[in-house]
């Protein structure tokens, strides 16, 4: 009896999940046409909370860089988009998507100081340079000091002549980021460099003694999560037209948040933060209302899920059946032949 | 002179901020871990304070010998409960377990609370102050906050070298597993450096309240400091510690001389800058 091996990557599932992402993508590429104007809000939201999402679960389920300064970029990204068109005469649309290049080009000196921390204090690092911007732009008062600015009104109308020219405007471009972000996700991992990461994440040392540049593959990682991040951030603030710098940094709105909704969802997994955004939209439809007690319940339930299903909801459901949507793993199939 | 008292009021602020960090420091040298919450556990100690001054009336220095026990207790009750769940090689459980403790301690006190901004009367204390000369005098209350930080780090120093729960503490600090060999209970000990932990928080916590205002949501930002003085001072010194909490508010002072808005941005930059230069701390002991 001798055993043979194949390496698969699709499976059924994942096949199915291919084509039917095809038909939602333009059921909600043609949003504009049958949402009205809070639903299409509301998908802005969705769009950029998934965003966010996947970009925390790649930097710490993959990367193995648990980071809650991730506000540091979505603020740079929102100020930059604003300065650029403000001050710089950019279109705004243009404006984001140097912003998004701007953030990633900023990330990397930032990187070189937080790299010097390790593990749980990488993440109070992340957070004390998060800070560091915040308190600084409070400090520029061009940009309206600590008590933030608007977008002027000649720039929101160059954006697109009617509100609801720019209001669909915006839903589109949200789709593509999120949908940017998930495909970076998606093509990382099956990279070589998502290999990397995921060596470097079950044992950093065993994967540097293989000839993984561990620091290197880090970096990159750090640095294109900031970039779309910061694009992230520059979409927020168009939408909303107003930054001030506690908005812009807020540790609760962009990380707090972010991190419940991947821990409930499902850390390192690309299905896992598209659940939790859907679980955490519901929830907020109920209960928005409630105020403190709506977060003291998400974190609740954030600090449930962590300690008695640390794979989260989506993380259940695999090891109970066995189904993965997107493609990014490897599995052996073992071939039993009987030979004479 | 301004200078020279901006500086001295620095070194005396640092005593303050080596209390917050002294019971981070423990945490991490005993378990490798670190309380996201830290912050939070302090200010939940100010509000212990305030919430028996207001029920008894008595000078809040007294109120250390209610909240001490109480937090000691809470943090062994914790320990044992919840956060030795999260413990193992994995960092992520214990630090987003944390996290999020720390967003739900900031609403539910934001609840009960309100965001009103509080503070506790220490009377004769707040205003006397020992005079040096005629520019520069010294509070009698910074004075005694920063001679409780030399007290409480000596004492566990103290602890930690001439006592055998010290001594099992440090050798779980080395290896955890070998310790277990020898017949500890780790479980137990993490409880019992949870409890010191927190009973130096709830010191820390009664001085935070009569000596600035606070409010639910300033946790966060004493937990930054709490980790700057640890890491500016090295891993696993507690004088190291105390060091860095210096280091730490003197850097603010001078940035609050320099433009009062500049304070915070100052400690942190100073914090940033130690870390490009010396990665490991001005007087590590032991490896991140």
């Amino acid at each position: 009896m001798s055993l043979s091996y194949t390496v698969q990557r699709s499976t059924r599932a994942s096949q199915t999940s291919m084509s039917l992402t095809v038909v939602i993508l333009i059921i909600l590429i043609a949003a504009p046409w049958w949402a009205g104007r809070a639903e299409l809000r509301l998908m802005v939201e969705i769009f950029y909370y998934l965003a966010l999402a996947q970009m925390w679960s790649l930097l710490a389920g993959y990367g193995g860089l648990v980071s809650v300064g991730q506000q540091a970029f979505v603020g740079l990204g929102g100020y930059i988009l604003f300065a650029l068109a403000a001050f710089g005469g950019v279109h705004p649309i243009m404006a984001l998507v140097l912003a998004g290049a701007i953030t990633a080009l900023i990330a990397m000196p930032t990187a070189l100081v937080a790299f010097r921390l390790q593990g749980a204090y990488f993440a109070i690092g992340t957070w004390v340079i998060a800070e560091v911007f915040r308190l600084s732009f409070a400090q520029i008062s061009a940009l309206g000091g600590g008590s933030g600015m608007s977008l002027p009104a000649s720039i929101v109308k160059s954006i697109a002549s009617s509100r609801a020219g720019r209001e669909h405007l915006v839903y589109w471009v949200a789709l593509a980021i999120a949908v940017a972000a998930m495909a970076l996700v998606f093509f990382l991992l099956r990279s070589r460099w998502g290999l990397a990461m995921t060596a470097i994440r079950d044992s950093e040392p065993a994967s540097e003694s293989l000839g993984v540049e561990t620091y290197r593959t880090k970096f990159i990682v750090y640095v294109m999560a900031a970039g779309m991040t910061g694009l992230v951030g520059a979409l927020i603030f168009l939408q909303k037209l107003r930054i001030s710098p506690d908005a812009a940094f807020s540790v609760q709105d962009w990380t707090a948040l972010v991190i419940f909704i991947v821990v409930i969802g499902g850390i390192g997994t690309i299905e896992g933060p598209i659940l939790g955004t859907i679980i955490f939209f519901i929830l907020r439809e109920f209960a928005s209302d409630w105020g403190s007690w709506y977060l003291i319940l998400l974190g609740g339930i954030a600090v449930a899920v962590m300690l008695f299903a640390p794979k989260g909801l989506w993380g259940l459901i695999t090891a109970r059946y066995d189904v993965h949507l997107f493609p990014v793993g490897r599995r052996l199939i073992v071939n039993e032949e009987k030979s004479k | 002179m301004d200078w020279i008292n901006a500086i001295l009021q620095g070194i005396l602020l640092g005593g303050l901020y080596a209390l917050f960090a002294a019971g981070l420091s423990l945490m991490f040298g005993v378990m490798r871990f670190v309380n996201v919450a830290h912050g939070d556990f302090i200010v939940i100690s100010a509000y212990g304070a305030l919430i028996v001054v207001a029920a008894t009336g008595v000078h809040p220095l007294w109120a250390t010998f209610v909240v001490v026990p109480g937090m000691a207790l809470l943090g062994y009750v914790g320990q044992r409960i919840l956060l030795n769940r999260t413990l193992g090689e994995d960092i992520l459980p214990p630090l987003l377990v944390t996290f999020g403790f720390s967003i739900i301690i900031q609403n539910v006190l934001l609840e009960v609370f309100s965001a009103d901004s509080q503070k506790l009367q220490a009377g004769w204390m707040e205003t006397a102050s020992i005079p040096i000369n005629q520019s520069i005098s010294i509070g009698v209350m910074p004075l005694l906050i920063f001679a409780s930080a030399l007290i409480v780090i000596a004492g566990l120093q103290a602890f930690f070298y001439k006592t055998s729960l010290g001594r099992v503490l440090r050798a779980t600090s080395d290896d955890q597993d070998t310790v277990r060999l020898m017949g500890a209970n780790n479980a137990k000990i993490f409880g019992y450096a949870t409890a010191i932990a927190s009973a130096v928080v709830g010191i820390a916590g009664v001085y935070l309240a009569m000596r600035t205002n606070f409010d639910p949501s300033v946790g966060p930002a004493r937990l930054l400091f709490a980790f700057e003085a640890v890491i500016i001072g090295g891993l696993g010194n507690l004088w190291g510690t105390l060091a860095g909490g210096i280091i730490l508010g003197v850097a603010q002072a001078i940035g609050a001389q320099i433009d009062p808005g500049f304070q915070i941005l100052a400690g942190h930059l100073a914090f940033l800058i130690l870390l490009v230069v010396k990665p490991q701390g001005l007087f590590p002991k032991m490896k991140g």
